[in-house]
């Protein structure tokens, strides 16, 4: 009897987590994801009692691609940077999102107006955070650069560099820092000489760069002395400084913002499910909690929410300072500078 | 078996062959669940993947009229109409059932930059009407992108659209085929340099493996038993250590700030800290480490076999000790040294985890390369030539070993 009841007990206790779930939500983990799970995810469960798990993964097609071609399609929603979202909608791994019956923002105004255009460019997702790649410098051996040419100038600026290992940002922030014209990027990265220009510039500091291959390194880097200075994504930094106090400071300069979407994985079985989580994740009020991470919102009724002293540090208070991250320039070359690169770095 | 049977009656004969029979069933039941496992978790993955490297369906499932059709090209200027109408039909289909990003994607390895063109040129005639397409394909294609103008695009979609294609096996020795045919060196220059330094540094490796190891095994053959079970349990016990544990742990020591630095910044040896940490020697001297007992295992088991009293022999015969050595216990020693430099090579040349945390960017290895293809590039089809490129190169250094030291030699304990 005693073994029956402890038998039941083990049943009971397995079965609890394999209650359904309605609905799987994918995104990027850390501080970021603490955010989203408090004022989209917690929420949303409150209001229709849906379960949602929330999972984390490290962006790129590769995982959406492995599930739909298999068949198995885990993840319902999806967080994408945009960069990554003109290939994986292209490629059928993203379902097209309706967005005429997305809600209107809180002081009434339609969502084709409120929401800034970039964050309704693509059918496959509706935008739902402004984030930047900055560069960072330990104030604790005085100011540092102000400037990604100074980023770049070694002797002015002596100590490591610490730079994320792939060539997306590393190519635009080398051909601005050699004199190109931020509007002229890209088209300048397009050609052969544009391309050697940049490795040229990107080889006067090679000796002194520190390769880190996620976000969260970079704060580390920058705080265990690895780099003096370092490129991250500006959420991070914030966090270092609003919560540990970390002697930072934050270059705008020449940074490279994007934005994220929440986009719905081709072929899910809970579709309407998804679409009202996006629904709801994309309100003003959902939207505006995202400056716990300094993550500007795509929507103007919440950015108008947002307190002043907050707003100086987000992403949408310096886009005249920065460079829109190219989705379609990085899709069509992607991969041959992911190549070239990796032979520079071998070299 | 008919000299046997010849003296036996015909009735004993087919009893013995029964026997046999028998016998030989049984023995393969025995083998039967390792065969059936290796099948499925051998045989069978590796016949995909050289499979996958050299077959590549995509484009030519995507738009086998438009390939047809380009079968008659000339190749000097633009295809004829009939081809340009036929692939515009195909790019309205495939914009409406959002496969055109598949097609991007496959011209775009083929020729940079194509991705986005495909995909507007896709967008541009997704809404057109059939007729009209039918009526003025060619025009609306032409002028939806000049790169249709020009006749690279079509040898590019052309060598896309090949099925069973050796372009994934060139690239991986760094060579492209040209448009005439031809096959020349490509621009980027690197799966031939990663080659050499894998196999550089796996030789380093199993170098500095049986420097290390040979002496010590040697000492512990000779060592009383206590002595000798209390070493093998140092050989050992990093063997139980989870493979994680142990890489994390030379992370700790060879950081900037790391135990080692520390150590040799107090005693003075260095004014500011050493570098070491995502270096190729991390990576040697973190593998070297995890890989030793594999040597010494071996080589361990081979000398507690060899009579000591050869050696004796020799040396009151009138010989050195060294030339003892070197003359008697070496060649005796051989199985078990060959045995571990091939099982320590041949294990550090497809070595993926080590290098990937210690390695930086010049510890790599090839493996860490066909991770990238399969894991962020998407390219499987190159991650699968990459890798068969690999078993070849390690079946030619086996065949290479049997032919010189021979695996009769081998001996693993």
């Amino acid at each position: 009897m005693k073994m029956h009841l402890t038998l039941l007990a083990t049943l009971a206790l397995t079965a609890s987590p394999l209650v359904a779930q309605d609905l799987t939500v994918t995104s990027f983990g850390g501080a970021y994801g603490a955010a989203q799970k408090e004022h989209m995810i917690d929420p949303f469960v409150a209001e229709t009692g849906t379960n949602i798990l929330f999972e984390d993964y490290g962006g790129g097609v590769a995982e959406m691609k492995a599930q739909v071609e298999a068949g198995n399609v885990q993840w319902d929603v999806v967080d994408v940077e945009v960069i990554d979202l003109e290939r994986a909608c292209a490629e059928g791994y993203l379902e097209v999102i309706d967005q005429s019956t997305l809600p209107d923002g809180d002081d009434g105004t339609p969502a084709a107006e409120d929401f800034i255009p970039e964050a309704l460019a693509n059918e496959c997702g509706v935008g739902n955070i402004v984030w930047s790649i900055v560069f960072a410098v330990n104030t604790e051996n005085g100011p540092g650069p102000q400037t990604i040419a100074e980023f770049f100038d070694k002797d002015a600026f002596p100590g490591k560099r610490g730079l994320r290992k792939r060539p997306q940002v590393n190519m635009e922030w080398a051909l601005i820092a050699d004199g190109v014209a931020p509007e002229d990027v890209y088209e300048t990265l397009s050609t052969d000489e544009g391309q050697a220009r940049a490795f040229a510039k990107l080889d006067t500091i090679k000796d002194d760069i520190v390769w880190y291959d996620s976000w969260s390194q970079a704060p580390v880097l920058l705080n265990d002395g690895g780099a003096q200075m370092v490129q991250s994504a500006n959420g991070r930094i914030y966090a270092a400084i609003k919560d540990d106090g970390a002697p930072f400071s934050i270059v705008w300069d020449s940074h490279v913002y994007d934005l994220d979407v929440w986009a719905i994985m081709k072929g899910t079985p809970h579709k309407e499910k998804a679409m009202e989580f996006i629904q709801f994740a994309t309100r003003t009020v959902p939207l505006s909690g995202m400056q716990d991470v300094a993550y500007g919102p795509t929507r103007r009724s919440a950015q108008a929410l947002l307190p002043e002293d907050v707003k100086q540090d987000l992403p949408t208070a310096h886009l005249d300072e920065g460079l829109k991250a190219d989705g379609i320039f990085w899709a069509d070359y992607g991969e041959s500078l992911g190549e070239k690169f990796n032979e520079w770095l071998l070299q | 078996m008919s000299d046997t049977a010849a003296g036996l009656n015909p009735a004993d004969a087919r009893n013995a062959a029964r026997d046999v029979r028998r016998r030989k069933l049984q023995a393969f039941l025995f083998v039967t669940p390792l065969l059936v496992f290796i099948i499925f978790a051998f045989v069978a993955p590796i016949a995909t993947m050289l499979y996958r490297s050299v077959h590549n369906p995509t484009v030519a499932n995507l738009v086998p009229e438009t390939l047809a059709a380009l079968d008659d090209w000339s190749g000097n200027a633009v295809p004829d109409d009939a081809v340009l109408i036929q692939f515009a039909t195909d790019m309205k289909r495939m914009a409406n059932d959002r496969t055109s990003g598949q097609l991007a994607d496959e011209i775009n390895r083929a020729l940079p930059g194509m991705s986005s063109v495909v995909k507007s040129t896709a967008r541009s005639l997704r809404r057109v009407d059939d007729a009209e397409i039918s009526a003025n394909g060619a025009t609306l294609l032409l002028e939806a992108n000049d790169r249709w103008s020009d006749p690279t695009t079509w040898h590019a979609l052309k060598a896309a659209g090949q099925v069973y294609s050796s372009s994934y096996y060139l690239t991986s020795v760094d060579l492209e085929r040209t448009a005439d045919g031809g096959i020349a060196q490509r621009d980027t220059q690197i799966y031939v340099k990663l080659y050499t330094k894998t196999l550089r540094m796996a030789l380093t490796i199993t170098v500095l493996t049986i420097v290390l190891g040979y002496p010590l095994a040697f000492f512990m053959a000779h060592a009383s038993d206590g002595l000798a079970n209390f070493l093998m349990v140092f050989v050992l016990l990093p063997f139980w250590t989870s493979l994680l544990v142990r890489t994390t742990a030379w992370i700790a020591l060879l950081q900037t700030n790391g135990v080692v630095n520390s150590s040799l910044m107090a005693l003075g040896i260095t004014d500011e800290p050493i570098e070491m940490l995502y270096t190729q020697f991390s990576t040697i001297i973190a593998m070297t480490h995890i890989l030793l007992p594999f040597m010494v295992l071996p080589l361990y088991a081979v000398m507690r076999g060899i009579d000591s009293s050869y050696m004796r022999a020799a040396i009151s015969m009138g010989s050195r000790p060294l030339g003892a050595w070197y003359k008697i216990y070496l060649p005796m020693s051989l199985p078990g040294l060959s045995a571990g430099a091939l099982l320590v090579f041949i294990i550090s040349v497809g070595y993926y985890i080590t290098p990937a945390l210690v390695g930086g960017t010049d510890g790599q290895m090839i493996s860490n390369i066909i991770a990238f293809h399969m894991q962020q590039s998407n390219n499987w089809e190159l991650a699968a030539a990459l890798g068969s490129l690999l078993l070849i190169l390690i079946l030619l250094l086996y065949w290479l070993f049997d032919r010189f030291v021979g695996t009769d030699n081998l001996k693993l304990g």
